[in-house]
């Protein structure tokens, strides 16, 4: 994103904090948390009132206009303003500059989606880039920037409850069979549960046992108080992991694996689609094993007598049962090119630069209308009150990546531990001082944690990060609601209270859930 | 950017003084007061526009300067949140300059000019008596814990301050509400201690420099033609004595006909590099990417050179009216004036006249009433010969530390800010109007059929009278030293530098040598920017010449290590000849000189590196210098 700043590209940032990419922005919009569609939806109006519309492309690919122009009507500046917080002007100007942009595009990570109306705030954007024709051309699009290097490939390869591999879906009869067919057994006809309602089915005992791959759930997931509990409640807990987790801490049976990205081979996706080889670097140490050995292993135990595939097998069958997916891109396409984007259904396929390219295309070749689909402000779920005075919002650190497996063991002089950002107003008014540890108490839990003052931030809001659990275990505070759409849960916004450690002193045993 | 500010506040008096350079803050974003609504949901800072106005990083720092003697952590601070720069960055540039400090200085310095023209004319007795009577001079190093009194006056050594025609020389500055910047000529110990106990300054002492053309440059013509003549302050009698009509027909001509009668003219650069002028401008003038942008090199700091301090003082309509002829012949609507921070005068003198100008319509939108753009952004130095190198000054102008770039590509597609620029120097702008209303084939009859024209010599050290000449191309180098009075009454003539720092020595023998590029190179000396220091017999050559290697060691940029190990080790080596302790005997020393002196020339991206050597070696093998040792020792 830096290249194109330093080439000319304009940054608007829209963020409640401002951020480090923030301050590289030539506007930030700051917008109150959670009002992301509210937002959006301001935008479309402006630029639908302005006579900014692709209206050749809306015409020509979309479905569902008028009802989307009726359901923005009442989301004018003014209205923006008061949801959001950022001033009309400033709504105005981002909305004309984005609609009148030859090419512009928009790109969110977890401010979008960690919220219980996270699909909703994607399908807000999506609508904006509909509105103004920034999709399935050069230099456009609405891109999720993934903040793993395989978030991407885990999905097309089907590691998601209601899809097949390729993303084909599970209730249709049709391909249903053909995986039947293929594989030679009976599948069941509906989706499984996302990782939110496999915590509650594990919390009314409906789920027994649990076979974690590669995930940290004890400290990654909201409320983390809950997701303890019920992980210790379950009959059977495998966690397969390459380091030690917190998680893997409470499994039955631990599995030590190899870590694919260096001491196996394989493949992975990034977010633009692009398939990459990646190659064994290195024998793995003693004791841990290929993960594919693993399951084969276990598949063995269950009485079936697979015999270890290569990674380019389990890819070529990949390939077989999703064919229109990704049945050009051979292992030998993918080192001679460097990667392919999917789709790429046959070897003399370039592969696909743009995924919505065919929106731009007339009659039959366009396929399917692309839909606009009607967004409404919510909100987040709790909103701060006399008791609970303060907004946190949570997220990343540059130097610091999710619960810390992979950063926490590295030096930095970045790396300054779990800390409160809160505004110079706030710690003035709670007579907090820079660095003093202060209690952080939601209506779930409670930690304590050392204060930084930070002008990023407006009176009301706060900020923490989940980097460092095992000191400070901010999860206890989050609330565990999430999106019915996407199971994600609201980790971006709670109310919670702030308190001086030393104002507490005595107390502090009686004050809240003391963190284990 | 996402930068971290340091932990320290500015005084009211530099958060003003900023201020008056960059405007009030606009939100708490950009260095303003914390608590506004709006604030807390937007920010407008920080983004392309914020950094457009790195360029106004040195201006802030030298408001800091001016206000309160040195650049304070707080003051930084403030300028870094102000123009979104990471304060190391803006320490880079801080400690780049000479004139700029960063520990603390009293309000009051006296810059003591001890370099070569001054030398010969007594100032390294000067500078001892100096110290002898308040005490030694400080220094650019900082000063540890030893704080200094602001308020009492404090000198230090100089190098040329372009005062050499009333040298010795000095420059006083003043920090405070009001700065003060003088220039002093003829100084003693008694009117320097009396600057130092806190005596107002005399008048400028630098007012009326002394202007000689040769006679056979018919009257009215030349380049010194008003000088001392014409009020330099006074528009209407620049255009009454024909000021403005070159413009005028420039206009007439159109930008391909001005640019035909430069090239007709075979004007070349008169910086030292002497590159055609028409071949220069109609390159810029034919780039596709816009905008183009025209600069005046008036960072004028070759050790003994002051020609374009006089012109700017004495006739700064002439370069503003030079200049908007070369940014209408090259397609340039914004121009730069780089002045050089040891020329008050020259600086007040051109603020003055391009705002009297743009008063006039002579620059703006429509200069004239003929539909052409141009304005003229008067910049200062801040003390670094360096910045006199092109690509340097593009750097500095850009808010950069004053580092030469690598070329190609060249100024003409890639100069300031990246894009196609005209730069040229002072002079080189003075000889244009002439060109324009005479026509370049008419130019070009005067001097040689390879150097045409006329040429402003600096006549300084032990002349007679020192003073700027101007004469026609091909006068020999003794008619011109004869036009000056010749050597001090009652001395012989040891030795001529020719050119500058970056030129080198002639002996006293030499005075046929014809004034003109092809001559001069034939003889292996150079024109330079225009030197010529004279050298009685008891004048300590060696010394000179260890003054202009501490000069190159000081002012080398440091950038490429050729350069920067070269003109150490260069010094090193002339001092331990000074002391007697060689190694390898003085043969040694002079074929380590010599060794040094190939690889700074081969190696160094820049002019400073490539000819730090040449005076050096003009001394050794044409003045033989070193031979009478050479021969005992070897």
């Amino acid at each position: 994103m830096l290249k194109g700043i330093h080439n000319g590209a304009k940054l608007y940032v829209m963020d409640p904090r401002r951020t480090a990419s923030a301050k590289w922005a030539d506007v930030w919009l700051g917008l109150n948390v959670g009002s992301d569609i509210a937002l959006s939806n301001t935008m479309a109006r402006e630029i639908i009132h302005a006579g900014l519309v692709h209206a050749e492309f809306v015409s020509n690919a979309c479905s569902g206009f008028s009802e989307y122009r009726t359901s923005v009507e009442s989301y004018t500046l003014e209205v923006g303003e008061s949801l959001t917080g950022v001033p009309a002007d400033v709504i105005r100007e981002a909305a004309h500059a984005f609609a009148k942009a030859d090419r512009a595009m928009i790109c969110w990570t977890l401010g979008i989606t960690e919220h219980h109306d996270a699909a909703d705030n994607v399908l807000a954007l999506i609508n904006l880039c509909l509105l103004t024709g920034h999709v399935g051309r050069w230099g456009c699009g609405a891109n999720p920037l993934r903040g793993q290097n395989n978030v991407q490939g885990g999905g097309d390869m089907g590691a998601i409850p209601n899809k097949y591999p390729g993303f084909q879906e599970i209730t249709d009869p049709a391909i249903q069979e053909r995986f039947e067919k293929h594989w030679n057994v009976k599948l069941q006809a509906t989706a499984g549960r996302n990782l939110t309602e496999m915590l509650h089915a594990m919390g009314t005992g409906e789920m027994t046992s649990l076979y974690v791959i590669g995930e940290n759930p004890a400290q990654s997931d909201a409320d983390g108080h809950h997701v303890e509990h019920v992980l210790r409640g379950l009959d059977h807990l495998v966690v397969q992991e390459i380091v030690m987790t917190k998680t893997a801490e409470l499994a039955h049976v631990v599995l030590p694996s190899a870590a694919t990205w260096c001491e196996g081979e394989g493949t992975v996706t990034n977010s633009e689609r692009r398939v990459q080889r990646c190659r064994k670097a290195a024998e793995p140490p003693e004791g841990a094993k290929d993960e594919l050995w693993i399951m084969t292993e276990i598949a063995k135990r269950m009485g079936l007598d697979w015999t270890v595939p290569s990674a380019e097998e389990v890819w070529d069958e990949f390939r077989a049962v999703a064919p229109a997916f990704a049945g050009g891109m051979s292992y030998a396409r993918l080192e001679a090119l460097d990667g392919l984007q999917w789709p790429c259904p046959d070897e003399s396929h370039p592969g696909s630069t743009f995924l919505h390219g065919r929106l731009w295309e007339k009659g039959e070749a366009r396929g399917d209308a692309a839909p606009f689909t009607v967004v409404r402000h919510e909100g987040p779920v709790e909103m701060p009150n006399d008791e609970y005075p303060l907004l946190l919002t949570t997220g990343r650190r540059l130097e610091s990546y999710n619960t810390g497996v992979q950063t926490a063991g590295y030096d930095s002089p970045l790396h300054w531990g779990e800390m409160l950002d809160l505004s110079p107003e706030d710690a003035a008014r709670l007579g907090i001082a820079d660095n003093e540890d202060v209690r952080i108490t939601s209506r779930r839990g409670s930690v304590v944690a050392p204060a930084h003052i930070d002008t990023a931030l407006r009176a009301g809001l706060v900020f923490m990060t989940l980097h460092f659990p095992d000191d400070v275990a901010t999860n206890l505070l989050t609330i565990d609601v999430s999106d019915p759409k996407s199971g994600t849960a609201e980790f971006k916004a709670c109310a919670v209270r702030v308190e001086p450690v030393r104002s507490l002193a005595g107390v502090s045993s009686a004050s809240g859930v003391a963190h284990a | 950017m996402d930068i971290r500010l340091l932990d320290a506040e500015p005084s009211q008096e530099e958060r003003f003084a900023v201020d008056q350079v960059l405007g009030a803050p606009e939100s708490s974003w950009d260095g303003g007061e914390r608590g506004s609504m709006r604030d807390a949901h937007t920010s407008e800072f920080g983004g392309r526009e914020t950094r457009e106005t790195r360029h106004l990083l040195l201006p802030a720092l030298q408001a800091l300067q001016a206000r309160v003697g040195f650049i304070t952590e707080g003051g930084l601070d403030y300028v870094c949140a102000r123009l979104d720069v990471p304060p190391a960055e803006a320490w880079g540039v801080a400690t780049f300059y000479a004139m700029l400090a960063t520990a603390p200085r009293p309000r009051r310095v006296v810059h003591v000019c001890d370099d070569i023209a001054c030398r010969a004319r007594g100032a390294r007795d000067l500078c001892a008596a100096l110290e002898k009577k308040c005490g030694g001079p400080i220094s650019h190093e900082p000063h540890g814990d030893h704080v200094l009194d602001s308020n009492k006056p404090a000198w230090m050594h100089s190098p040329c301050l372009g005062l050499c025609d009333v040298a010795p020389a000095a420059l006083m500055v003043e920090a405070g509400a009001k700065p003060v910047e003088r220039s002093l000529g003829g100084v003693t110990v008694e009117s320097l201690s009396a600057l130092l106990t806190g005596a107002a300054p005399a008048l400028d002492g630098a007012a009326a420099p002394l202007s000689v053309q040769s006679a056979d440059i018919p009257a009215g013509t030349g380049l010194l033609a008003r000088v001392g003549k014409v009020d330099p302050t006074n528009l209407a009698a620049y255009r009454a004595a024909g000021g403005y009509t070159a413009l005028a027909k420039a206009i007439e001509l159109g930008a391909e006909g001005v640019i035909r009668e430069v090239t007709a003219s075979q004007l070349v650069g008169r910086g030292g590099a002497a590159f055609p002028t028409g071949r220069k401008w109609e390159a810029v003038r034919t780039q596709a990417a816009q905008p183009h942008y025209l600069v005046c090199n008036a960072d004028e700091s070759e050790p003994g050179t002051f020609k374009d301090r006089v012109l700017l003082t004495e006739d700064p309509f002439a370069i503003v009216e030079s200049m908007t002829i070369g940014a209408f012949a090259t397609g340039a609507e914004h121009g730069f004036l780089y002045i050089r921070a040891e020329y008050p005068l020259a600086f007040e003198r051109m603020q003055h006249a391009i705002a009297e100008a743009r008063a006039a319509g002579l620059l703006g939108k429509n200069i004239l009433g003929r539909g052409v753009a141009f304005d003229i952004e008067v910049r200062r130095g801040a003390g670094a010969y360096i910045c006199g190198e092109e690509t340097a000054l593009f750097e500095s102008i850009e808010g950069k530390r004053g580092e030469p770039r690598n070329k190609p590509p060249f100024p003409v597609s890639h100069g300031l800010f990246g894009k196609p620029t005209a730069a040229n120097n002072v002079e080189t702008f003075a000889n244009v109007p002439a060109i324009i209303l005479g026509g370049g084939a008419a130019f070009a009859l005067t001097g040689t059929a390879q150097s045409t024209g006329t040429r402003l010599f600096c006549l300084a050290g032990n002349v007679q009278k020192p003073g700027v000449y101007e004469v026609p191309f091909g006068t020999t180098l003794g008619a011109l030293i004869e036009l000056a009075g010749g050597v001090t009454a009652g001395r012989a003539l040891k030795a001529v530098l020719l050119g500058g720092a970056a030129g080198g020595f002639v002996r006293a023998n030499e005075m046929a040598i014809k004034l003109t590029h092809e001559d001069t190179r034939a003889t292996g000396t150079t024109l330079g920017s225009g030197v010529v220091i004279l050298f009685d017999d008891t004048v300590d050559l060696k010394d000179a010449v260890l003054r202009m290697a501490a000069f190159f060691r000081d002012e080398s940029c440091g950038q490429c290590v050729p350069c920067r190990v070269g003109t150490v080790r260069q010094e090193e080596a002339l001092h331990r000849i000074a002391a007697g302790k060689t190694r390898g005997g003085v043969k040694g020393e002079l074929a380590l000189l010599d060794e040094l002196g190939e690889a700074m020339k081969d190696g160094s991206i820049c002019g400073l590196g490539q000819t730090a050597y040449s005076a050096v070696e003009s001394a050794i093998k044409r003045l033989g210098l070193y031979a009478e040792a050479g021969a005992a020792t070897a």
